[in-house]
């Protein structure tokens, strides 16, 4: 995201630096490969990113020095451990600058923090009640509501897309009428890239009192939001596409918003006495994490994001857009080639098909040749029907790639349709 | 850059199954079908309908449109190239023996019967593409099984 595309992006460190990239990925172990003899380009960033030495050793040291179950036992290794996974919370907290810990729910991923949240909201709906998503949505931020729509009678309306990859909101304002009980939108696209302009649906929806939430699983990857100058009612993430472990995930909720929430999943944690009469919940988060939770990826999480935060934000978003812009330009010399999603503000994600070639023989190609990228639909079959088309390629950056892993993808297109043609 | 100097991709993208996908055979939709199946594959977009013309025990005509990659393609052209005039039992019996090969249930990727279709077993060594070769196939399967219309997905 450029500073420009989202008045909410913030930057903890203003001035601008150089940006190292040799050594930056040599804080990534798994980039030093070869795949079938070439060296590995990983350009699928955006299905899971890859981690730093710093997550995987937080991770490993967890368990090699501190393991022990959280909030339970009083002996050392049991204060120890909840003190990092208590710990992780007030670290994401600090991240996405929540008022308070209590609005950060640790779940597995942004998937099960859409559920919970279509969940809870869902108890409080009726029949004929409009939840208004977008065309663009991952198949996680429209099935939940399915679900709901299954279970309660609810409405579904989806606000359209246009053929650059920008969300048409000219009709937003007609959808959201007194039925509308709630916004729910992706932050950035996983397939075309496009940075949604969340601070103004927020505003339009607050005009009307209707809550928002935002899957931000595609945005904190590439920059930074700050959830009070947002003014979200939820925003969902998931560890593993911002550089920590897969299996660890967050429901941002405003307090008033989480406590309005009803207890999803029974059991250990989320209680505050049991007696088989009667059961009192916890308050918020932890009445939402039943279970013994993920302790070590709380703690993987929290290691991304110290990780993330000694970054320069600016220098990694000026590299970021510069390999956008390079990507962009060396696929536009492809004879044959169409980009979908051409929105103004990007995420450095390009989805693309090539006349005459299969986006999976073309994914089957790239992988000989060392360049890992997505074929598919990329979990947003709406998408990909509002385009007509039944699959894309897509070649989703990061940080650590470079200028010249961007022109081994172009070389192998070209590769792809001699061999095809 | 040649594909002919890549060993391991010589396996996959053989010649054989290249010429197919460039001009696949039996690529037209049949009026006078007798069965006709449509087979998807939803995780990749792949989509084909399958046409036969049965005459007593025999496949008088089978032919196929549709859209997909170029294993998918090939695979198909070069089933309905084989099974043209084969009776069912023949056809049977084929589907058996490419699907062992395809899914690696043959210890060696060689059938006496399987002729050309050998160019196929390459795909065993790439498990996400297997459905891709195999989708034309189980679109035979459900013709001589479901008979006259019917259905199939793999994924």
């Amino acid at each position: 995201m450029s500073p420009a595309a989202d008045e909410t992006a913030s930057f903890v460190r203003p001035h601008p630096t150089h940006w190292d990239l040799e050594s930056i990925r040599r804080d990534f172990p798994v980039l030093h490969q070869s795949v079938h003899g070439s060296p590995l380009a990983y350009l699928d960033n955006a299905a899971t990113s890859q981690k730093p030495d710093a997550v995987i050793e937080a991770v490993a040291s967890f368990y090699r020095r501190d393991n022990a179950n959280v909030h339970r036992a009083v002996h050392t290794l049991a204060e120890r451990a909840t003190e990092a996974y208590e710990g992780a919370r007030e670290r994401v907290r600090r991240f996405i600058n929540a008022e308070s810990v209590g609005e950060i729910v640790f779940l597995r991923g942004t998937t099960e923090a859409i559920n919970l949240a279509a969940h809870g909201l869902g108890q409080g709906l009726r029949a004929g009640d409009r939840v208004v998503l977008t065309a663009m949505e991952h198949h996680a931020n429209i099935v939940p509501w399915q679900l709901l729509r299954e279970r309660a009678g609810i409405e579904i309306a989806v606000i359209p897309v246009r053929p650059d990859g920008e969300l048409d909101l000219s009709g937003l304002e007609a959808l959201l009428d007194q039925r509308t009980r709630l916004v729910a939108l992706t932050h950035v696209s996983n397939v075309l890239g496009t940075v949604n302009p969340v601070g103004e649906v927020v505003r339009i929806a607050h005009a009307r009192s209707i809550p928002v939430l935002i899957d931000g699983a595609q945005a904190l990857p590439h920059g930074r939001v700050d959830v009070q100058a947002l003014d979200c009612d939820f925003y969902c993430f998931s560890g593993h596409k911002m550089f920590g472990p897969t299996g660890i995930g967050v429901l941002y909720g405003k307090a008033d918003r989480l406590a309005a929430l009803p207890p999803w999943q029974g059991g250990g944690e989320m209680i505050r006495r049991v007696t088989f009469e009667h059961t009192r919940y916890a308050d918020p988060p932890q009445r939402f994490e039943a279970g013994t939770p993920n302790i070590a990826g709380a703690v993987g999480l929290a290691a991304a994001i110290d990780y993330l935060e000694g970054l320069d934000a600016r220098a990694m978003i000026r590299h970021e857009q510069g390999l956008l812009r390079h990507a962009t330009a060396r696929l536009k010399e492809i004879p044959g080639l169409r980009i979908y999603g051409e929105a103004r503000h990007k995420a450095p994600v390009i989805s693309f098909l090539v006349d005459g070639v299969h986006a999976h023989d073309l994914g089957t190609l790239l992988d000989r040749k060392g360049v890992a990228v997505r074929t598919g639909h990329h979990c947003a079959m709406p998408l990909m029907d509002y385009f007509g088309v039944p699959a894309t390629t897509r070649a989703s950056l990061a940080f650590y790639n470079t200028l010249d892993e961007v022109d081994r993808l172009a070389d192998g297109i070209r590769y792809a349709q001699e061999v095809l043609a | 850059m040649n594909a002919g100097k890549n060993r391991d991709l010589e396996d996959l993208y053989q010649e054989t199954i290249l010429d197919h996908n460039r001009h696949p055979s039996n690529f037209r939709p049949m009026v006078d079908a007798t069965r006709s199946v449509e087979a998807d594959n939803p995780l990749c977009g792949d989509r084909l309908q399958l046409f036969l013309k049965i005459d007593g025990d025999r496949i008088a005509d089978i032919s196929f449109v549709g859209s997909g990659c170029a294993i998918s393609v090939a695979s198909a052209s070069m089933m309905t190239e084989r099974l043209k005039g084969a009776t069912l039992a023949e056809a049977e019996g084929l589907f058996e023996a490419v699907h062992a090969v395809l899914t690696g249930g043959l210890a060696q990727a060689h059938a006496p019967q399987l002729g050309n279709l050998e160019a196929l077993a390459g795909v065993r060594r790439y498990p996400m593409r297997v459905k891709c070769a195999t989708l034309s196939w189980h679109a035979l399967k459900a013709a001589l099984r479901d008979g006259a219309a019917g259905q199939v997905s793999t994924e």
